[in-house]
């Protein structure tokens, strides 16, 4: 067994309108701050792993002629909404594989006023008929088989849980926004700190039923940074540093494995259920060990099928588990206290680091008004439809 | 009056019977919609046509009301089980709003015009729409 990781530094800027800052400028604020964090700087770095999906494919470098060129290799990742959490997995795995003691992973994302991200803009019609792509589709499908948009996607997924158990209904389904817009008030990094009553979030713009647009993940600009160090090394550094470094205890990534209907309507369920027992395992921990849990609410629909996927509650019990209030922030298992993607904000890139941020801080004991008194052990979940998911198990150092 | 199906996988009698025609692999029974060149579950490289039961139970819906350019909205986009294969595709000839759209609800497939090129041909779409109490 390798040796074990940590979080020695990490760093996520606010969440909003960044008007005057480019992808670079919030790039480097995030990695500038985790090394201050850190108490290191670009010297000590071995490796560099790097997402930006909505920009230049060489983000990785361009951000080093702004910050630092060592000439440490850097890798530029890709995996949609799980791209920030793939980046971190690829400087712990560079850690575990013994390349380097020292690592450093970036996120980040411009994406305020980016709008509906549907699956693909109209392709021009010509005059006749022509069989195109994998389908020999004479039309564009988006909208004449299905949805391709992401809140009729996530909807969808959603609603099938409640056909399966029975008891999700619409007001179930903004209940979840409900406690995550309540928790953004506490979060002065969130994009938006506005607490909705369950009424306003049911009259809210229709999106795609069930989901309206309180319930929808906010597109919005920013980063997060992680520097991460090999237990070996994290013992020659000061107390302080070993003091507020956290542990990675567990460190996972998956894609879909075949099931059926899973390329007809995306299964974010069965990755993530795969994702999470890995991680216990690994970890040595259960849910019923956690005292807190980010994971991916890009809509108030998937916040609930992901309590089940995560063994938070009995399986097929997550609507009676968030009756029962365990997920408010003064509940048995809060989930989302940073406000989630629905009110934090959800710049792509930048949510699979920026999540591990949040529960970190909690377990450094610094998150402020919002601390989850005496949390020892987090878990921060990211899903990339396609689909990557990303699961990491976090621990107070001793 | 020609007409052309919009999609491969979907196949029109004379008499306009819809039927949804899925790539099945010979080793283990997968069905795909999409060209395919080798079995996502089993890894193997032969497939058969297979016809797909055309009735089904409505597993999941949504109700889009925003979607790309173009697209007209709302339109009630789901994932139907027709006895053991998930199809995608959208329900039509029932109003658009969940006091009568539900999960659970009995489906069959229909056709849908989807438009004519400059030569004057028909393209026709599939959909599904409710069963009526007194077909079922």
């Amino acid at each position: 067994m390798a040796d074990n990781v940590w979080i020695l530094g990490i760093h996520m800027t606010n969440f909003g309108k960044h008007r005057d800052k480019d992808t670079l400028d919030l790039g480097s604020e995030a990695v500038l701050g985790a090394l201050g964090d850190a108490g290191v700087g670009m010297p000590d770095i071995g490796v560099m792993a790097a997402g930006n999906l909505i920009g230049n494919p060489g983000y990785g470098q361009l951000l080093q002629k702004q910050i630092g060129q060592t000439g440490i290799p850097v890798f530029n990742v890709s995996n949609a909404c799980a791209t920030g959490a793939t980046a971190l997995r690829v400087a712990i795995m560079a850690i575990k594989a013994g390349e380097t003691d020292m690592g450093l992973a970036v996120g980040v994302e411009k994406l305020s006023g980016a709008g509906l991200l549907t699956g693909s803009a109209a392709k021009k019609q010509g005059s006749t008929w022509e069989r195109e792509g994998r389908f020999g589709a004479v039309k564009d499908l988006d909208g004449l088989v299905g949805t391709e948009t992401m809140p009729g996607v996530f909807a969808q997924i959603g609603m099938e849980y409640g056909h399966r158990y029975g008891g999700a209904d619409f007001e179930l389904f903004a209940g979840i926004a409900e406690k995550n817009h309540a928790h953004s008030t506490l979060n002065p990094k969130a994009a938006y700190q506005k607490r909705f009553t369950l009424e306003q979030i049911m009259n809210d713009v229709m999106i795609a039923y069930p989901n309206t647009r309180s319930m929808c993940s906010a597109n919005c600009d920013g980063a997060a940074a992680a520097v991460v160090v090999s237990e070996a090394k994290l013992r020659t550094l000061s107390p302080e540093q070993q003091r507020r470094a956290v542990k990675i205890s567990a460190s996972v990534l998956t894609s879909d494995p075949w099931q059926e209907a899973c390329q007809v309507l995306p299964d974010i369920n069965t990755l993530t259920r795969q994702a999470a027992q890995q991680a216990y395992e690994q970890a040595g921990v259960g849910p019923e060990d956690l005292d807190l849990v980010e994971l991916h609410d890009c809509f108030a629909t998937a916040e609930l099928v992901h309590y089940d996927n995560l063994g938070l509650c009995e399986p097929g019990n997550a609507v009676d588990f968030f009756k029962s209030g365990a997920t408010w922030r003064d509940g048995r298992l809060p989930v989302n206290v940073s406000g989630g993607l629905e009110s934090k904000g959800h710049p792509v890139s930048a949510t699979g680091i920026a999540n591990i941020w949040e529960v970190a801080t909690h377990l450094r004991g610094e998150a402020g008004d919002r601390q989850i008194e005496g949390a020892r052990v987090g878990l921060a979940h990211v899903i990339g439809l396609g689909s990557a998911c990303g699961v990491h198990i976090l621990e107070k150092a001793a | 009056m020609p007409t052309i199906s919009l999609v491969d996988y979907l196949s029109i009698d004379d008499d306009g019977t819809p039927r949804l025609i899925a790539h099945e692999c010979t080793t283990c029974g997968a069905r795909y919609f999409d060209r395919r060149n080798a079995c996502a579950s089993c890894f193997a490289q032969e497939f058969r046509p297979a016809e797909v039961a055309r009735d089904g139970i409505l597993r999941a819906f949504t109700i889009v009301h925003f979607a790309a350019e173009g697209v007209p909205v709302p339109f009630v986009a789901g994932l139907v089980d027709c006895h053991g294969t998930s199809v995608r595709g959208n329900l039509v000839n029932v109003p658009p709003d969940p006091e009568h759209v539900s999960v659970g609800m009995k489906v069959r497939l229909t056709t849908v015009p989807v438009g004519s090129d400059e030569s004057g041909v028909d393209a026709v779409g599939y959909a599904f729409e409710p069963v009526d109490r007194e077909d079922a």
